[in-house]
């Protein structure tokens, strides 16, 4: 295992240096990607007995081939980044949160609960006030998670899955209570915010303005990571918790910190969805955006940045399904074995880090 | 009397809940611990489960044996476990995020392979009744049990043996506790892991086969909603025993019927928030026994899942 010694670069490193790192963090998940899609090109000829090319060319049309259908795919992918940073934040602190989806589901039922109580102000402070809502709640829940395993021992990754479940419960048990909307028969649902209150759309497209929440999220959760000290004593924590608790780092504070801020993005992604798209919260939040999310998180390498493309990718590939289900008659769960495919060799492809000859340091 | 339990309708219920649910808790949970104990932990599990339901309903239904299908959905189970244990040999890999990843692909695998059995109705296990002493229906209901139920339990006791008294058990131990000591032996760490994680993962597969062959006894894509990942907790409550596995389950048995129970006796507000009721226990029970400085006792040495 002497290779390992390259996934730091020392100090001096020339600019040759750090283009063979970014070569080589592109190129092994591309590569990992290429054999997930011969993978499930296998599958779907030998299971379905559909013509794999047939499928991947319906795909691109069903995500990328036209205006309309790119559209829908940024439609898609506005959530998947959010969400993405609510697994790839804590992860540089060296912690596998997976609770994404409850944080999504929580913030947009609080943003919906904030829409409502406020419905009368103007449309600005109504939405600000949503997405604060959803911010704040969606980073008391996975901070929550942040919190069970500084100070109980408690893990983060089993935590965060059993706080998702409760969070659906919650949302079922007050959308069917207390926060129906008697109107609302075959989905219980609140009642609409009003169509005054709704985060338009990014003017000459269909796309929300999620979309731009979700790029400034990451941009801003790249600076924060990379170039500022918080970002650096998140990292070193990830890196060596006891080197860190050594050279006087509050640990603990800056593990809460960080899943709040990975919750709150999450949790932004439930204010968008019921802001930009449902007008109301209902069961219609937990359809698995956070669950790709952590796929996304995963596929990026944890990279803020490269979550945006990543985020994009997958967002095309779910918008596919309807053409693939109508066309093909494939079931719509096809896309979740790509993903299930794509993710099983995305962390395969982890060990082949630093040990393809090509991107080797030079041994001086 | 007959039929008009009123009140005592609650405990009958979460008893019969407790026998009846607990078993798909108590199938993975054995198999989580012994995958455990060798040092790995396979959060994939719940896709297991899933994949397992699946199988076990689609062969029952095809075959007409639901035996037939237990046992696919075992193997079902082992295939999961042998490419979970297979991509974790490889080195720097994580295992908690390939038990992530495997979770999605089991859940979308059997989505997807399950669409076509989703309306038929399989042929489903057999029950054997302990309550012919009864004339109340209801006890009558509660006492019938499951074969699978009885395995489980003549399992337990078995699997605690097998890990405290035997050459196989020693050598699984070691190399959960320290992979260099099970190295220096001779023994081989990798194949030791593969062999207790595909083991780990035929019971989880038969847990499944549980869940859609008697209780619920039938297949959809809700049918198992973190039972897998529940039992995984589980088994750290239980301190990687296989005995106080048994036991652990029947408490989630039980406290996952206790919604349905109330529901049964009219009790419907709140009907959301007493299904969340094992997650919330889950998590307490791993607030109140797990420690930020201390190993847990028992916790085998080479667990990602406890450092």
């Amino acid at each position: 295992m002497a290779s390992v010694e390259t996934a730091a670069v020392p100090a001096g490193a020339g600019l040759g240096e750090s283009l063979r790192r970014a070569a080589e963090a592109a190129s092994v998940p591309l590569g990992s990607l290429v054999v997930a899609g011969l993978v499930f090109a296998l599958f779907i000829w030998a299971v379905a007995g559909a013509n794999p090319l047939e499928v991947y060319e319906l795909m691109y049309t069903g995500g990328f081939g036209s205006w309309f259908s790119l559209q829908n795919t940024l439609q898609r992918a506005a959530p998947l980044i959010l969400t993405a940073l609510c697994t790839a934040l804590p992860a540089r602190l060296g912690l596998v949160i997976i609770g994404g989806e409850g944080a999504l589901v929580l913030g947009g039922l609080a943003a919906a609960a904030m829409g409502l109580a406020l419905h009368a102000a103007s449309p600005l402070i109504v939405q600000l006030g949503m997405a604060l809502a959803g911010m704040a709640v969606g980073a008391i829940w996975i901070a929550l998670a942040g919190w069970l395993r500084q100070y109980r021992g408690v893990n983060e990754t089993i935590s965060s899955l059993l706080l998702t479940y409760i969070a659906i419960a919650i949302l079922n048990q007050l959308v069917e209570g207390v926060m129906r909307d008697p109107a609302s028969l075959n989905k219980p649902s609140t009642s609409h915010i009003g169509d005054a209150n709704m985060i338009g759309l990014i003017p000459g497209t269909d796309v929300h303005w999620g979309l731009v929440f979700g790029v400034v999220a990451c941009v801003a959760s790249y600076v924060l990571m990379s170039h500022t000290t918080f970002g650096f004593a998140a990292r070193m924590v990830g890196g060596n918790v006891r080197a860190a608790r050594m050279s006087g780092l509050n640990v603990g504070l800056l593990t809460i910190v960080v899943c709040a801020l990975g919750g709150a993005a999450a949790g932004l992604a439930g204010m968008v969805e019921v802001g930009a798209v449902h007008g109301r919260a209902n069961g219609s939040l937990a359809i698995g955006y956070g669950y790709t999310g952590i796929l996304v998180a995963f596929l990026a390498r944890q990279n803020p940045l490269a979550i945006i493309p990543v985020a994009i990718l997958l967002g095309g590939i779910n918008a596919s399904s309807g053409l693939l289900q109508r066309r093909l008659d494939l079931p719509n769960a096809s896309v979740l074995v790509l993903q299930g495919i794509i993710f099983v060799l995305i962390l395969a492809g982890e060990t082949f880090y630093g040990r393809i000859r090509l991107f080797r340091r030079k041994e001086a | 009397m007959e039929g008009e339990l009123g009140l005592w309708g609650i405990p009958l219920a979460i008893f019969a809940g407790a026998i009846r649910v607990s078993t798909p808790f108590l199938f993975v949970s054995l198999g989580e611990c012994l995958t455990e104990k060798s040092g790995r932990i396979n959060l994939g599990l719940e896709g297991t489960l899933i994949m397992g339901a699946m199988s076990g309903y689609a062969i029952s239904y095809l075959s007409g044996s639901p035996w037939l299908g237990v046992l696919v959905a075992g193997m079902a189970g082992m295939l999961l476990g042998a490419l979970h244990a297979c991509i974790c040999s490889l080195p720097r890999v994580n295992d908690i995020a390939v038990g992530i990843a495997l979770m999605l692909f089991g859940t979308g695998l059997a989505f997807y392979l399950g669409k076509p059995f989703v309306q038929p109705k399989a042929d489903i296990l057999p029950a054997v009744e302990f309550g012919w002493w009864s004339d109340i229906p209801q006890v009558r209901a509660a006492l019938q049990v499951n074969v699978l139920f009885i395995i489980g339990v003549i399992l337990a006791p078995v699997i605690l043996w097998f890990l405290r008294s035997t050459r196989w058990g020693l050598i699984l131990r070691t190399v959960g506790d320290s992979a260099d000591a099970a190295r220096a032996m001779g023994y081989d760490v990798l194949w030791v892991r593969l062999v207790a994680t595909v083991a780990g993962g035929f019971l989880a597969g038969i847990g499944g086969a549980f869940l859609s062959l008697f209780y619920p006894g039938s297949w959809n894509e809700s049918l198992s909603s973190g039972q897998g990942l529940m039992a995984i907790a589980l088994v750290i409550f239980a301190r990687w025993n296989p005995m106080r596995c048994l036991w652990a389950s029947l408490l989630f048995g039980g406290t996952a019927a206790l919604g349905p129970a109330l529901q049964s006796v009219g009790v419907t507000q709140g009907y959301y928030i007493f299904n969340a009721a094992p997650y919330v226990l889950t998590l307490a029970i791993m607030i109140a026994t797990c420690s930020p400085r201390r190993n847990l006792a028992g916790a085998p040495g080479e667990l990602s899942v406890t450092k």
